[in-house]
């Protein structure tokens, strides 16, 4: 029915009549996965030294550097990145209060020092830094009501519970911090739809949720989930274009492959969505040409949603990738290595 | 050949780039600072060529950071680094340590936050800003109608509605929120946040324990649906404030929901009957002949996942069988539709690879 598409703000075809928000893929999208293409974009990625988005997002470098090297682990390419000046990178990133910063220069924050100790696990060189001090930054960030600030500038959100205790995981210390606390404000998050917000009483998003999720499995509580609601909710994240949402009434997004499908996983009702439908999404996500995955058919590819791409094609079993864990994000080997076996549900 | 679109670039930052800029190295009241350039470690990681001007201020940055300089030239400079990447969020700390040093007017630093955040609303670092601003201040008097005025460019701003909702409840400041939820869903009855705002006001001020109160807002959410039935907001929202009482024992709701039917189907109105049905199940409520429940809840399940949500049909198999197994009077139910047996936590399911 043509007469019922028409072009949204940003390019691509939305449904009329329907009054769905969704996308439309287009015939001639890509319909095959392209894992060498990927791998040749990523191990490309930062050296087009000129590149403006590659400067503009030097505030995130760690984080940037953590999902190119986990597409590429997941890809089996890992040994084409460059672990020694990586490495280096990382040791030049931690500050003296323990706190690990996105790069050079930049202030320490635990978005970034999560990034940090992934990216160490991953090449098995968490000593490299001060492993002591990261753990007391971490555990100074806790508040009084058992939330996380990022910083030391107190912004207060359930992502970094998650990355506190993520952090604390692969270092084996969880320990440290208040725990019954910190699952008390993590439940408080907990929304009239089963889902999660970033702090008490904001609105369920897909993101947050995966979060709170993976925060409850390394916790050991996930019974605290009211899974059936929680699984119904994020089900209905699939559009009819086989994509998903964050949040009722927004536009598919790849990325959501990951928040969505990950806390399915952990709550064990993976099989609620049409992997076959959501398969093709991802799939047509990717651009042939460069490599690489975009947040929807037809736009600019990032290593973000490369990653996200290729750890939801991973979920969804595909052989050609190793197994992700869905918890934290890295592929299982390394934390059968390390030796961390979060809870799931079944 | 489809066109691909860049996202997140700001024109603004683009043009900056291309006009004609004095550079902070040439500037003779930054003589004395030796610019310090971008050092990724002793190998670095990447070769990082930045635009010229983009070198210069963030070269004169680091400089600045070195020398823990706390001036009014560095807090000018922060606000040319943020005009250039305002997700920087090192260079937003380093202007809240200036603006405490050098004792800055905090009304004009609400004007300049004003500002950057019309300019750039989905960005985390500008809301965390204007909300230490609004604390050093202790003055929430503007933040309503900023963030409403945000709110009427993307009424779905999740920075802004977690900026709302803390000034609500760091200064109780309730009054009139109900109004402009309405005023929201009025525009947009899709608008998942303000459902979601709606619940917050409530919970926070009068609660739904009052039946007067609970009423309301049963026979608003239906209001809404009867203007716009596939609306998962509002179905979720009616699910949410019903579910302590139970969907089952509210007076006249099954008659209500049943009577939409004709008009206002959707498979939301199908599951909340699924919902409904359940709890009459699981309440063992004397209103309802319990085989004939079960039966209808079956052919709901049924009816969506081979017909109305066939997407999600492994749930909708999920709920039958549950109802089955935990209501029915036969042996439990073993269909061809059931999940696949559960795996192991560190393996995927298998799936068949690329036809």
């Amino acid at each position: 029915c043509l007469s019922l598409l028409s072009e949204s703000d940003d390019g691509n075809f939305i449904l009329q009549g329907t009054q769905v928000k969704d996308v439309v893929i287009k015939p001639e999208a890509p319909n095959t996965l392209l894992l060498d293409k990927h791998a040749d974009y990523i191990a490309a990625y930062g050296s087009k030294k000129d590149d403006y988005e590659y400067t503009l997002s030097e505030y995130l470098r760690m984080s940037g550097i953590y999902w190119g090297l986990t597409v590429m682990d997941l890809m089996g390419q890992l040994s084409r990145m460059n672990r020694e000046e990586i490495i280096e990178f990382i040791k030049s990133c931690q500050h003296d209060c323990g706190g690990i910063s996105a790069s050079t220069g930049h202030d320490p924050h635990l978005l970034y020092t999560l990034s940090a100790v992934q990216i160490l696990s991953l090449y098995d060189s968490i000593n490299v830094i001060d492993v002591d001090k990261v753990v007391d930054y971490v555990k100074g960030l806790q508040q009084e009501d058992g939330s996380f600030a990022g910083d030391k500038w107190g912004e207060i959100d359930t992502r970094f519970s998650f990355c506190a205790v993520a952090t604390l995981a692969l270092l084996g210390k969880l320990d440290v911090i208040n725990m019954d606390k910190a699952v008390g404000f993590v439940l408080s998050c907990m929304n009239f739809d089963g889902g999660f917000g970033c702090r008490p009483g904001s609105e369920s998003h897909a993101g947050q949720i995966y979060c709170c999720t993976g925060f409850l499995s390394i916790t050991g509580q996930l019974h605290q989930v009211n899974a059936d609601l929680l699984g119904w909710w994020l089900c209905e994240r699939q559009l009819p274009s086989g994509g998903l949402n964050g949040r009722p009434e927004k536009l598919p997004d790849v990325c959501y492959s990951w928040w969505v499908l990950a806390s399915l996983k952990i709550i064990g009702r993976i099989h609620w969505i049409d992997k076959a439908k959501l398969r093709s999404f991802i799939l047509a996500c990717q651009d042939e040409e460069t490599g690489g995955f975009a947040d929807r058919p037809g736009d600019m590819v990032d290593p973000f949603h490369t990653l996200f791409g290729v750890a939801g094609l991973s979920l969804l079993g595909d052989e050609q990738i190793k197994p992700v864990n869905p918890v934290f994000c890295m592929p299982e080997d390394v934390l059968q290595r390390i030796g961390l076996q979060p809870d799931l549900l079944n | 050949m489809h066109s691909k679109r860049l996202k997140k670039i700001e024109p603004k930052q683009f043009y900056n780039l291309m006009c004609l800029f004095f550079y902070f190295r040439d500037r003779k009241e930054w003589a004395d600072l030796e610019p310090v350039p971008q050092d990724d470690g002793p190998n670095p990681v990447v070769k990082i060529a930045y635009s010229e001007k983009f070198t210069d201020v963030f070269d004169m940055f680091r400089a600045l950071l070195k020398n823990d300089e706390k001036s009014e030239r560095a807090f000018a400079l922060t606000a040319e680094a943020i005009e250039l990447n305002a997700a920087n969020y090192t260079v937003w700390h380093y202007r809240r340590v200036l603006l405490q040093a050098l004792d800055k007017d905090l009304r004009e630093e609400m004007k300049y936050i004003t500002a950057i955040i019309e300019d750039q609303p989905k960005n985390y670092q500008v809301w965390h800003h204007r909300r230490m601003v609004v604390e050093w201040l202790n003055d929430p008097s503007e933040e309503l109608q900023f963030v409403a005025e945000i709110l009427s460019q993307d009424a779905k701003n999740y920075h802004a509605w977690q900026h709302r909702q803390w000034v609500m409840q760091e200064y109780k400041l309730w009054d009139g929120e109900l109004e402009y939820v309405e005023e929201l869903l009025e525009e947009d009855v899709r608008n998942n946040s303000a459902w979601n705002q709606r619940h917050f006001v409530i919970s926070h001020t009068s609660g739904y324990s009052d039946s007067a109160i609970l009423e309301r807002e049963v026979q608003y959410t239906l209001k809404q649906i009867k203007k716009a039935p596939h609306n998962e907001s509002a179905w979720n929202y009616l699910n949410g404030i019903l579910q302590d009482g139970g969907l089952s024992s509210y007076p006249g709701l099954l008659e209500q929901v049943t009577e939409l039917q004709d008009t206002c189907s959707s498979p939301y109105l199908t599951a909340f009957l699924v919902d409904l049905y359940e709890d009459a199940l699981e309440t063992n409520s004397s209103s309802y002949d319990q085989q004939e429940t079960l039966n209808k809840a079956l052919e709901l399940c049924k009816l969506l996942a081979e017909e109305k949500d066939t997407i999600r049909r492994e749930y909708w198999n999920y709920v039958s069988r549950s109802l089955q197994n935990t209501y029915g009077s036969g042996d439990p139910v073993a269909s061809s539709s059931d999940p696949p047996p559960p795996s192991s936590s560190q393996q995927p399911d298998t799936e068949p690879s690329d036809p």
